[in-house]
């Protein structure tokens, strides 16, 4: 074994150790969710374990199935000034509590001339790849970003994690934080965070610079936008990788920069590819540099059908490294 | 102790509010959906009157008497109603949104059920702040038929959160008699199913209401966790002003009328030698006045400028 000198972390870690740090550092921090008390196990996924015994039941509160009731008592609760953290066990469950998070949260500040304001997070889980099927693994962040006055963040590494999750708790507006299954546990472990340190909303990180074609992607396709960029590389075409951190607001200052310089883009995401972020990325691409480009926006997304059970199923479904590359490669060709 | 000139006077200003609103609309000079809480005076008069300024009221789309009962002031309430700049909310919320915190009235939602969640989540604040403040939560009889209702009930009395759950029960889900829609006698016979207490009064006693009530809060302040209050009364027109309403029978409509809660509660005043005639005639003009200053105010108030339509989405305003 060698060492590092980082210490690694996994998302769960870094996930649970933002939520342990907000809940020390600000009273005002409170957690509700379906089994996320020690008694229930610290969440199904155990992200929230040992929350409830540094910190009590009554801030680490343990609700029935009731994502309506969840999501309701986190805006009641926010507009009293409270910083909850709603826990979504999946992003499809989101679903069941879409009026409380759609017609409420993000619209309370607006509708209210600017009184109410909503510093609400929600955190939730999905992804395909699991054999979760149709119900349990669904991207559904443009839903979400389709909403004025919600924030959605995705982050894809652990230290990410860390500090855009603490960055969504501090924030005064609702923030939609999802997390990736895929990315839990020990394969996707990472450098570990800087404790208290914030990542700010809103604003891209540049994993890989390059001038050939810039590659935008969030969340767990941004390990494999990192693959596919270390191997052209290696053939000596520049991918300039854009991790989005936040895909609402997203940072159009820094995509529009990079693409301005490299006159290609691709956008990857897991969620189906028809109406999803990557053609509002595209389409605003198009209208601030259509002059300057040098190829077609390349969109990467997965199969428009639900999420298949069958493993050869879901893969054929799923967006995929090779997918991105092949993308990567038309943009470069035309 | 009940304050009956209290009720009285807020009773007359709803009806004058809603009476003058209604006639901005019919008679053309502002156009908007206006859901008339006429009926439901006595309701909202007796739920506050043993309400402090710091209680918080969450309420429905119609929702002009709790707004006025809770103490939301009338020039900047109706300036908001009809979409001007010195609105509570800017002319952004209109009447099915008006919010004004700074009398405690946090939430009015244009969605049936959705406040229940929400009136939760103060009273969670509440309970875990220890400030001893008491969420009421507005809502109509229909509203105890969506899923919301019954998700928020058991987690109420399950924390036994410090909440009151009024539902006012005007016998019409919009167009669909109560009967027809609701499968239970009455509403509060769905409290046992969640543990808690559940009482039906006559709506359009404020007296009784506000003795309900004022146990319900008590109770909830205490500690002793939610109450689900039925209000019986009667919608006194219909869906929105202007609307058809044929499909209300003629005769219950009648009745509903010849029971008006606003001249019986003032004629029993009378009756019962509580209030003078003088009294009543000062509480009247009292009422009538209050709205008319309110209106010019609002009807010599600029409209919502739309510059500003970006202000508000977010914290720090909106990405073009």
């Amino acid at each position: 074994m060698t060492t590092t000198e980082t210490p690694m972390m996994t998302l769960v870690e870094a996930t649970r150790l933002a939520l342990d740090d907000a809940l020390a550092a600000d009273p005002s921090v409170l957690l509700l969710g379906e089994d996320i008390a020690d008694d229930e196990g610290g969440g199904v996924l155990h992200v929230t374990k040992g929350l409830s015994a540094r910190h009590g039941t009554g801030r680490v509160r343990s609700t029935p199935i009731s994502e309506q009731a969840i999501m309701g008592a986190a805006v009641g609760a926010a507009i009293a000034g409270m910083r909850p953290v709603a826990e979504i066990m999946l992003m499809n469950f989101v679903a069941v509590c879409m009026d409380q998070l759609f017609n409420h949260a993000a619209k309370l500040r607006f509708m209210s001339g600017g009184q109410t304001a909503v510093p609400l997070t929600v955190r939730t889980v999905t992804g395909a790849g699991a054999g979760f099927g149709a119900q349990h693994s669904d991207m559904l962040e443009a839903w979400l970003a389709h909403a004025p006055g919600l924030k959605v963040v995705i982050p894809s590494s652990p230290a990410d994690a860390y500090g855009l999750l603490s960055s969504c708790i501090s924030d005064d507006d609702p923030c939609v934080f999802v997390e990736h299954t895929l990315l839990y546990y020990g394969g996707a472990a990472g450098p570990a965070p800087e404790r208290g340190s914030r990542i700010p909303l809103g604003q891209a990180n540049v994993v890989r610079t390059g001038g050939d074609v810039t590659l935008i992607a969030y969340g767990k396709p941004v390990i494999e936008a990192v693959g596919v960029a270390d191997t052209l590389g290696r053939e000596g075409i520049g991918v300039e990788v854009i991790d989005l951190r936040t895909v609402s607001p997203w940072d159009e200052t820094t995509v529009l920069e990079s693409v301005a310089r490299t006159r290609r883009a691709v956008i990857a995401h897991e969620a189906v590819r028809r109406f999803g972020v990557g053609a509002e990325i595209a389409a605003r691409i198009h209208e601030e540099l259509h002059d300057t480009l040098a190829a077609p926006v390349g969109r990467v997304g997965s199969a428009f059908c639900p999420v298949p059970f069958a493993m050869p199923m879901e893969y054929r479904y799923l967006y995929s490294a090779e997918a991105i590359e092949a993308a990567v490669r038309a943009t470069l060709r035309a | 102790m009940t304050d009956h000139l209290r009720l009285y006077e807020i009773m007359a200003t709803i009806r004058a509010a809603d009476d003058k609103l209604a006639s901005i609309v019919m008679s053309g000079q502002a156009m908007l959906m206006l859901y008339s809480p006429r009926g439901h005076e006595a309701i909202a008069a007796g739920v506050t009157h043993d309400l402090t300024p710091d209680d918080y009221v969450v309420t429905t789309y119609r929702g002009l008497h709790d707004h006025i009962a809770k103490g939301v002031p009338l020039p900047e309430l109706f300036a908001e109603i009809l979409g001007r700049a010195t609105g509570t909310c800017k002319g952004k919320g209109g009447s099915m949104h008006i919010t004004h915190p700074a009398s405690g009235l946090m939430v009015t939602t244009g969605i049936v059920g959705g406040g229940l969640p929400v009136a939760n989540g103060l009273a969670l604040a509440s309970a875990l702040r220890g400030d001893g403040r008491v969420t009421v939560c507005s809502f109509g009889d229909g509203a105890s038929n969506i899923g919301a209702f019954h998700e928020a009930l058991n987690l109420a009395s399950l924390w036994s959160l410090p909440v009151v759950f009024v539902c006012q029960n005007n016998g019409y889900a919009e167009h669909t008699a109560y009967a027809k829609g609701t499968a239970v006698e009455r509403i509060a016979d769905r409290a046992p199913a969640y543990r808690m207490r559940g009482v039906t009064i006559d709506g359009r006693d404020p007296v009784a209401v506000q003795e309900a009530a004022s146990e319900a809060i008590a109770a909830a302040r205490s500690g002793l966790g939610p109450t689900l209050l039925e209000a019986l009364t009667w919608r006194l027109g219909g869906h929105y002003v202007g609307a058809d309403f044929s499909y209300m029978a003629a005769e219950e409509m009648e009745a509903a009328r010849a029971a008006d809660p606003v001249p019986a509660y003032r004629a029993r005043l009378l009756a019962e030698g509580r209030l003078s005639e003088e009294d009543l005639a000062a509480a009247d003009k009292r009422a009538g006045d209050a709205v008319e200053v309110a209106m010019e105010f609002a009807l010599a108030s600029p409209f919502a400028d739309p510059d500003e339509i970006l202000v508000d989405v977010y914290a720090a305003g909106a990405p073009g």
